[in-house]
């Protein structure tokens, strides 16, 4: 089959790869119908996630057809429809039961390395490096989809892949991340960053009952997805003082909430900003935090910061001071898909919610090398790339 | 000395000082090397006696002295490990389990097969450097049903290894805490070494994952894997 492989920082390539097999009996191979590039792909090709190997296969945002089913997996079957959530969850350890998802136990088979880095593992990730059990992703034709009977949800015929697809992740991403706002009415939030998990975040927060949604961002075209479609205020951090101006938007009192949609490769336009790149290309640093240093310092007293942007390492001067002192709420981690997928689908079904806005490319799956480039550049006005394997 | 270090009662103390002085008197009369031997099995008496410790209990989760199963392990020679987890699971469903020591393969990774003999004995066969295994027998030498199993291994007369696992509620909705101990006497001819080196330069990291495994079979039912997946053309700098 055809895969997108991982050959070292800014080196992806389409290749032929073998096709996957059933490896356990939960397992289930989905013929892929479409794929998106993600965000966080892009701290891959830019080589910022450790434990990558030359050979591997990206992608963790798929659906498709279940074409083969393993002899213990007694809830799918061939034919199915199904979305893939990014996270494998093995269903049965203390984390699942609690639905905390992404902390699976079980489902990391690298789970030693996990634990050297952060002194327990988290859960498998498809296709985002060994640290995660160096799952084959979904940026391929096919896909062996493990423990295939918690994550994969059933999605009905008749709703196309554009309005389900991110059910795989961005979307339950953005809405999780607005949940963890816990918006009560009257609440402004804001949201560092116009890509496409912050779009979900500005859409969610309106969901969740937000008054106002501020979006901070300064690539145009993502300002104005975020204004036009999402009626969102924006702040463009190139132009203007990201704190000034909240602080006025909120009478001087500050956003009730933070999110942080923007993780550990922060582009900003400040001298801190500089220095943390300065800093992570030196390997002072590993993560480039200047997001989540605004949105610590413009949060109000005993507001909740929100990150669904991805952090892997160690982070320099994040003001701690300023978080303790104004008694904040931090609220992370990797989404609990499960909890969010099916409620998600149902909004959309009644139409509530349509998240096929954000697709601004769609690719055969040979050009996702160029997808990437595109993505990452930002050429051609691009916010997501979808891939049609076949 | 911390009173977790006893784990033999103190009137078993007095008796196994007062009897291995007596053990080793008549060795010593004896003047010969089989009374040596005898000699020194008295010392371990007396020093059993002295300390309230008693190594070959301490291995297979045997202690009259209390019921702390982290009574330490502190042989002169040789190894022990001890690694736990929690597992949502009950304690009688993992006791089923590993009582059926034909099940411990799935798990622990250097074990070829263990035969059930009958209910007390059975004979393992593990791998051993060069490709080659090796065999032998163990006893069950403590059973509490849904709570501990402890057992050595039984090669002409000769313990070189033992182990136990301890099966212990978490509390409500927690699951069950599993405290695996081995310990392992690499003098103790070809099994010995085999263990040793089965055991390699981090015992405590294979036995983790062998806990690990355990705990992946009993709550997801498989052991995850990546291995036969497909991936793209691959650096010789790739270090798998």
């Amino acid at each position: 089959m055809k895969a997108l492989v991982w050959h070292g920082t800014n080196d992806v390539r389409v290749e032929r790869v073998p096709d996957p097999t059933i490896l356990n009996g939960r397992d289930a191979i989905v013929k892929i119908t479409s794929s998106a590039i993600c965000g966080s792909d892009l701290h891959l090709l830019d080589g910022y996630i450790p434990t990558m190997q030359t050979g591997d296969i990206l992608g963790h945002e798929f659906m498709g057809e279940v074409v083969e089913v393993g002899a213990e997996n007694k809830k799918l079957k061939v034919g199915d429809r199904v979305v893939v959530p990014f996270t494998i969850a093995c269903g049965g350890c203390f984390f699942c039961n609690r639905e905390l998802w992404s902390l699976c136990d079980n489902s990391n088979p690298n789970a030693w390395m996990a634990e050297k880095l952060y002194g327990y593992t988290t859960s498998g990730l498809f296709g985002y490096s060994h640290l995660t059990g160096g799952f084959a992703g979904g940026q391929a034709q096919y896909a062996r989809v493990p423990f295939a009977d918690v994550g994969p949800l059933k999605i009905p015929d008749g709703i196309p892949d554009g309005q389900v697809l991110f059910l795989s992740d961005i979307l339950p991403t953005g809405y999780m991340a607005a949940e963890n706002c816990d918006i009560k009415p009257g609440d402004v939030i804001a949201v560092w960053g116009c890509g496409p998990v912050g779009q979900m975040a500005i859409r969610s927060a309106w969901l969740l009952g937000a008054e106002r949604v501020v979006a901070i961002d300064s690539v145009p075209e993502r300002l104005r997805m975020a204004k036009e479609m999402n009626r969102a205020e924006i702040i463009n951090f190139e132009r203007d003082d990201v704190f000034d101006r909240l602080k006025s938007i909120t009478g001087g009192r500050g956003p009730d909430a933070c999110i942080d949609a923007v993780g550990l490769e922060a582009h900003g336009a400040t001298l801190d900003a500089y220095l943390d790149q300065a800093k992570a290309a030196a390997f002072l640093a590993t993560d480039r935090p200047n997001a989540l240093r605004e949105a610590i310092f413009a949060c109000r007293k005993g507001g909740t910061v929100s990150i669904p942007g991805v952090y892997g390492g160690f982070l320099d001067k994040i003001p701690f001071g300023a978080a303790f002192q104004k008694g904040l709420t931090f609220k992370m981690g990797q989404t609990h898909m499960m909890r969010y997928m099916k409620p998600l689908l149902d909004r959309i079904e009644r139409g509530e919610l349509d998240p096929s806005f954000v697709i601004t490319h769609r690719l055969p799956i040979d050009q996702a090398a160029t997808g990437y480039r595109m993505f990452r550049d930002k050429q051609d006005e691009c916010i997501k790339v979808v891939l049609k394997p076949h | 000395m911390m009173s977790s270090a006893q784990n033999v009662a103190e009137v078993e103390r007095w008796a196994s000082a007062l009897g291995g002085a007596g053990i080793a008197l008549y060795g010593i009369r004896q003047g010969s090397a089989a009374g040596a031997m005898i000699a020194a099995s008295g010392g371990i008496l007396i020093a059993r006696g002295a300390t309230g410790y008693c190594p070959m209990y301490a291995a297979t989760g045997v202690s009259t002295a209390d019921t702390d199963t982290r009574v330490a392990l502190r042989l002169g020679r040789g190894g022990h490990v001890e690694q736990a987890a929690t597992i949502n699971r009950s304690a009688a469903e993992l006791y089923r389990y590993w009582r059926n020591f034909e099940n411990l393969p799935r798990f622990m990774a250097h074990l070829v097969s263990v035969q059930q003999v009958d209910q007390r004995h059975s004979h393992w066969v593990a791998k051993a450097p060069a490709g080659r295994t090796v065999e032998w027998d163990a006893e069950i030498i403590n059973e509490i049903p849904n709570e501990l199993i402890g057992w050595r291994t039984v090669d002409r007369a000769d313990v070189i290894s033992a182990g136990s696992v301890r099966f212990t509620p978490a509390g409500p909705d927690r699951g069950t805490e599993v405290h695996l101990r081995l310990k392992y006497e690499p003098p103790g001819g070809r099994v010995g070494s085999a263990v040793a080196w089965m055991l390699g330069h981090d015992p405590r990291q294979i036995i983790q994952e062998d806990l690990r495994r355990f705990k992946q079979l009993m709550e997801a039912g498989e052991v995850p894997t990546t291995k036969g997946q497909p991936r793209g053309k691959q650096s010789i700098l790739n270090y798998d």
